[in-house]
């Protein structure tokens, strides 16, 4: 546990989840992201802002990993995790078991073409899990947790793509949650929804503040401010600003912070 | 818009709807003769054909009297054959396609192997039935028998079942495999959980049609030996006493329906003719068939899918 002492929301005492120390990443010969010192507090959703192509999805997919699934990416840096501070990034850290205690939701909702059941239930399938009981009671869980049970408890057998989009989404969200995750990492999750399911996904995200330490990208600020405790701003692959989204969005350190909130940039 | 300027746009499109039409019509005449002339062969060969198609036509053995004459022995080797080059060309085929698609390296090397594949399947069938001759029944020492027959047609059909598999696999989009690798899966489990599944309904429409391709093929199978005529079956798969199971009937001689059309054709008789006309139906059912299941399994496993 580290204590934090500037900024309102921390004279108590904030455990850090996870933080990543210089983290810089390439694409290819492209300098993506340049030198991030931040961290993650734990059970608190911490937003990333910046105008587009500043390197917000970028960072969120070094979490998990997901740049090794493509050649000519090189990380710099470290990522720790706590409490067993083991850098996510180290070369003999295996990515499988990164994605095992990280998971993710995408942009677009990507549901297997598979029954809603076996989409909840793969990611406990591929940990071993084979007692169809706790299968079938971590798979309400999870889609309790998503708020999604009650729309879909009478039809698990069903295809997946028969369900709306915001209905998908949430069952995309279900699955990232049956593995109990430590951190749940949200990628523009409503970018690709209609305002009714947008908000339905922000209720969600707010329900699991608190129980799960959240890192959301969007590029929408009022989400930002709506849904987090923690605001980063990105711009060009370097972390201008971070602090409490309070003070990010009312009393900005940095002009150029100032400048993307308030619409005169970005 | 005034009027003459909407007039112009009038006649613009009129002009632009006549071609649609020219088009239209030009694509209906092609598809016409196609048909036409399949059509034509088929009534042809039924007219020939069909008075001899009884029972006893499939369950006798040919013979010198074209009446006692039959395709039992032809239609038994055609479907024995079909086996082994199915189960040989399926399981290599897609793991080829699969390692290409998700392991292998994308550099020079595998790029000269992949348009090697696609050269592969315009080789003659004739080559390949000198490459079978030589490797599968005297190398390898499996002789003129229904398992070197298999292996040929399945290194023929290779190329098809290849490039089918691979089509299917690319079509699978990069957001269901990030979603499985997400949660922890690994490679192969990703493959074989969620590639494999999807890709079923392209590579099994690969596979029949490279099966209905290699029902037909003569040339390679004349090559190592298929007899013209033969008075006997191939011993039974399945035995009355332990182990129940014999694969004798892999290495026993054998023919097909193709050499046993020709065989009938190549007699001066019109009677022979005769039968060489209903044998044709036959193979013509047994391939359409093949299609028509290839059709439904896609149709039913493309229902799972959209995207």
């Amino acid at each position: 546990m580290s204590k934090v002492t500037d900024g309102p929301l921390n004279t108590s005492l904030l455990s850090v989840k996870a933080e990543t120390k210089n983290l810089s990443f390439h694409y290819g010969s492209f300098n993506a992201l340049k030198g991030i010192n931040m961290p993650l507090y734990e059970k608190k959703v911490t937003a990333l802002i910046g105008p587009s192509g500043c390197g917000k999805s970028t960072y969120l997919r070094c979490f998990n990993r997901m740049h090794d699934l493509y050649p000519g990416n090189r990380y710099d840096g470290e990522i720790r995790l706590y409490p067993d501070n083991t850098n996510l990034l180290h070369a003999h850290v295996d990515p499988i078991e990164v994605r095992m205690r990280i998971s993710m939701v995408f942009q677009k909702p990507n549901p297997f073409p598979k029954s809603i059941y076996e989409n909840v239930a793969y990611g406990l399938r591929v940990r071993g899990e084979r007692k169809t009981s706790i299968v079938d009671e971590k798979v309400e869980q999870a889609l309790r947790n998503a708020a999604l049970w009650d729309e879909v408890k009478h039809r698990l057998k069903d295809l997946a793509f028969n369900l709306s989009g915001g209905q998908q989404q949430r069952l995309c969200i279900a699955r990232a949650l049956a593995t109990e995750p430590e951190i749940l990492l949200f990628d523009e999750p409503t970018s690709a929804l209609d305002p009714i399911a947008t908000a339905s996904i922000e209720e969600l995200i707010a329900d699991l503040k608190g129980k799960l330490t959240i890192l959301i990208v969007t590029h929408n600020m009022q989400q930002a401010a709506r849904v987090s405790d923690y605001t980063a701003y990105m711009y060009l692959g370097e972390l201008i600003e971070f602090d409490a989204t309070d003070t990010i969005f009312i009393k900005p350190k940095n002009k150029a912070t100032e400048d993307y909130i308030t619409g005169r940039f970005g | 818009m005034d009027q003459t300027a909407l007039q112009q746009t009038r006649d613009l499109i009129r002009r632009h709807k006549r071609w649609d039409l020219i088009f239209a019509a030009v694509g209906v005449v092609c598809l016409g003769i196609a048909a036409l002339t399949f059509t034509a062969l088929v009534i042809d060969m039924a007219i020939d054909g069909a008075p001899r198609l009884s029972p006893d036509f499939f369950t006798n053995f040919p013979s010198r009297r074209p009446a006692q004459a039959g395709i039992l022995s032809a239609w038994i080797g055609t479907t024995l054959v079909m086996l082994v080059t199915a189960a040989a060309a399926i399981p290599v085929g897609v793991a080829a396609a699969v390692y290409l698609e998700e392991y292998a390296p994308k550099n020079l090397f595998t790029a000269i192997i992949e348009i090697n594949i696609t050269n592969l399947a315009g080789v003659p069938s004739i080559v390949y039935g000198l490459l079978a001759l030589g490797l599968f029944v005297y190398a390898f020492g499996f002789g003129q028998s229904i398992l070197s027959a298999g292996l040929t047609l399945a290194l023929l059909i290779l190329p098809v079942v290849i490039v089918a598999t691979r089509e299917a696999i690319r079509s699978i989009p990069s957001a269901i495999r990030e979603a499985a690798y997400a949660l922890g899966a690994t490679k192969w489990g990703t493959t074989w959980d969620h590639v494999l599944p999807y890709s079923m309904a392209g590579i099994l429409t690969g596979v029949i049609i490279g099966m209905a391709r290699a029902i037909g093929e003569t040339a390679p199978i004349i090559t190592i030996g298929a007899l013209t005529f033969i008075a006997f079956l191939p011993p039974a798969p399945i035995q009355t006493e332990f182990p129940f199971l014999s694969f004798e009937w892999l290495t026993a001689p054998f023919t097909v329906m193709p050499i046993q059309m020709f065989n009938w054709t190549s007699r001066p008789e019109a009677a022979f003719h005769q039968n060489a006309a209903a044998a044709g139906l036959v193979l013509l059912f047994m391939t359409l068939s093949m299609n028509a299941l290839a059709i439904y399994i896609r149709f039913q496993l493309r229902k799972r899918i959209k995207w």
